[in-house]
């Protein structure tokens, strides 16, 4: 690269190469990986999710031709301030708990017209097939940063919500005979270079649950934290998890639930 | 046509820093698809910056440079509420100007 600078005029210049190898060394490898991350927390290309997520949510779409501003996500119609730290939750409306996700998919649906099969298709993004879902939720997940992580367990519902999620969580199955808690059970567990959080303890669920979604650099695409429970299903070759269903909304109030108290805080930047 | 850029621009004593996030594939040209084709380079070749329709910087970008590249420069003067002009030109021909309000 080339930099010439016109004129009198001083500059300095940087470009972060974000694709740039890490410089591994045992043992001190967690502490590179987090200067890495503080390297790149300036520069976000998460940021670009944001925008173009809050263009979508405000633009008239979809067969009715009308925008998600008076989708409700819990908070009251139109409130997306803050509204991300307390799902998922049971809405009366729908008799059901929902997360993010589904209550998108359900605005898409009432408010704007779409079928459900088409609110549902494309959930994660790939470079030539960009994910509106992943905007909105990255639109929505941004503006509950610095929100303390607040999940209820009031309804009934809620509660049979996190239980089941529970339930999934210490379930052992598919062909390497894994729990989610095979990996996420101890302190200090790793898979390659990449440490684990441990799930089953306060800190550990709220350093994982407050900071997906994230850009991850390694594939250049934001993610959301369904993608990664998707993944992780993957990882474990269960069946797949299906987009905004009922396994995967409990599940996620599991995680949510037991990160309560955290400050949000995404979309973060990851490897 | 591309995603807007995100622009951040602030005064600091006598300068303006200015960060700017731009949405690009910024394809190398060196990888093979599926199919064992190439996939055809496509990246951001230039890049500038004006203030006061004076250039503040001018780079030529290669295929080194990252996917939704980031780019961070400082340069003397700059006011609060004045704009900054950026714009960057890919090897199609695609370009995209947005500005920024220095605050």
């Amino acid at each position: 690269m080339r930099i010439k600078f016109p004129g009198t005029a001083r500059c300095a210049a940087w470009l972060f190469a974000l694709a740039a190898p890490l410089a591994l060394g045992q043992g001190s490898t967690v502490d590179e990986i987090a200067k890495y991350r503080a390297a790149l927390q300036d520069g976000n290309p998460a940021e670009l999710w944001e925008a173009r997520g809050e263009d979508l949510w405000k633009q008239p779409r979809g067969p009715k031709n009308v925008s998600l501003e008076k989708c409700d996500l819990g908070q009251g119609a139109g409130v997306v301030k803050g509204a991300y730290a307390q799902l998922p939750k049971y809405f009366a409306d729908a008799d059901r708990v929902m997360d993010l996700e589904t209550r998108l998919v359900w605005c898409m649906v009432q408010l704007q017209g779409y079928a459900d099969a088409d609110a549902r298709k494309n959930p994660f993004g790939s470079p030539d097939r960009k994910s509106d879902m992943e905007a909105l939720v990255a639109y929505v997940t941004g503006e509950a940063r610095g929100a303390k992580i607040n999940v209820a367990l009031d309804h009934p519902k809620e509660q049979e919500a996190y239980r089941l999620g529970e339930k999934m969580f210490y379930f052992r199955g598919g062909p390497h005979d894994f729990a989610c808690v095979t990996c996420h059970g101890d302190d200090s567990k790793r898979i390659r270079l990449q440490d684990l959080p441990n799930l089953t303890k306060a800190e550990g669920a709220q350093l994982a649950y407050s900071t997906w979604p994230a850009y991850r650099v390694s594939q250049g695409e934001l993610r959301s934290f369904q993608w990664r429970l998707n993944d992780c299903f993957r990882q474990q070759r269960f069946p797949e998890l299906v987009f905004a269903s009922d396994a995967s909304i409990a599940l996620t109030m599991f995680l949510a639930r037991n990160a309560n108290g955290a400050a949000f805080n995404a979309p973060a930047i990851k490897r | 046509m591309a995603d807007p850029m995100k622009i951040r621009a602030t005064l600091a004593g006598d300068s303006t820093e200015v960060k700017v996030l731009m949405s690009h594939e910024m394809e190398t040209g060196q990888r093979k698809d599926a199919q064992g084709k190439t996939v055809p380079a496509w990246h951001i070749q230039t890049v500038t910056a004006t203030y006061n329709g004076k250039t503040v910087l001018s780079a030529q970008w290669g295929p080194a440079v990252a996917k939704n590249p980031f780019l961070a420069f400082k340069f003397k003067g700059g006011a609060k509420g004045e704009k900054v002009q950026i714009t960057w030109v890919d090897n199609r021909g695609d370009k995209r100007t947005d500005e920024g309000t220095i605050g």
